[in-house]
């Protein structure tokens, strides 16, 4: 019975996020939600696994969690060539 | 025997629960990135530990899956790994590339003296659809 509360707080969760994703101003925002929705559906299929009784979708969560982490990281370098880095930033090699 | 563990991987699971719906509402509500990651990192250790140790009492004790359990604790250690360095990356790229963080007052959270920014990057105004 807790499973299934787990999956409603789950999907909850997911649509608070994707509005995020939505309205996020930055391009940062949008990313980490993206981040942050990957972790939550890395769950929702652990969690559903044992909801009906048959774990052996494990093996495609810890792939989702290997590719989540690739994908943010892949992004970011994407996005970095992509904006004016700050002059004072690169002089004072912080 | 069974129900009590049960009941115990049930509170587990609800702790999570709240952890990872708060986290989400906290994303939603925060003024600033650097804020909202704050919020995330909610979820990405609070909401991961408690759900993840609740399904493993769930499948140590309740499903008796042991294969299960070691898939379980092996995505526990990964994603506490991977997720802080995600966050981690995210906010120094947001700092590289001029995304000051804004204190109370309207004006740059940083102490300008770092010279962290050149001096006419404008503090861009960046809070969400609430105002």
């Amino acid at each position: 019975m807790m499973l299934m509360a787990s999956i409603v707080a789950l999907l909850v969760a997911m649509v608070l996020i994707l509005a995020r994703a939505f309205l996020g101003v930055t391009i940062y925002d949008r990313l980490l939600a993206a981040n942050s929705f990957g972790t939550l559906i890395i769950l929702l299929i652990t969690v559903y696994g044992f909801f009906t009784g048959r774990p052996d979708f494990l093996d495609i969560a810890i792939v989702y969690a290997l590719i989540n982490y690739i994908g943010t990281i892949a992004l970011l370098k994407f996005f970095e060539s992509d904006r004016p880095v700050n002059e004072a930033y690169e002089e004072d090699d912080f | 025997m069974e129900w009590l563990m049960s009941t115990i991987s049930g509170l587990f699971l609800f702790v999570g629960c709240f952890f990872i719906v708060t986290g989400a509402w906290g994303i939603v509500r925060m003024p600033d990135i650097y804020t909202r990651i704050h919020a995330a990192s909610v979820i990405d250790t609070g909401g991961v530990i408690f759900i993840i140790v609740g399904l493993l009492i769930h499948s140590l004790f309740v499903a008796q899956t042991p294969m299960a359990t070691i898939k379980l604790v092996l995505l526990m250690f990964f994603i506490n790994f991977s997720a802080p360095t995600a966050s981690h990356a995210i906010a120094k790229m947001a700092l590289k590339t001029g995304v000051i963080p804004q204190s109370k007052a309207g004006g740059s959270a940083i102490d300008p003296s770092l010279k962290l920014f050149n001096d006419n990057a404008e503090v861009k105004k960046h809070s969400g659809g609430e105002s």
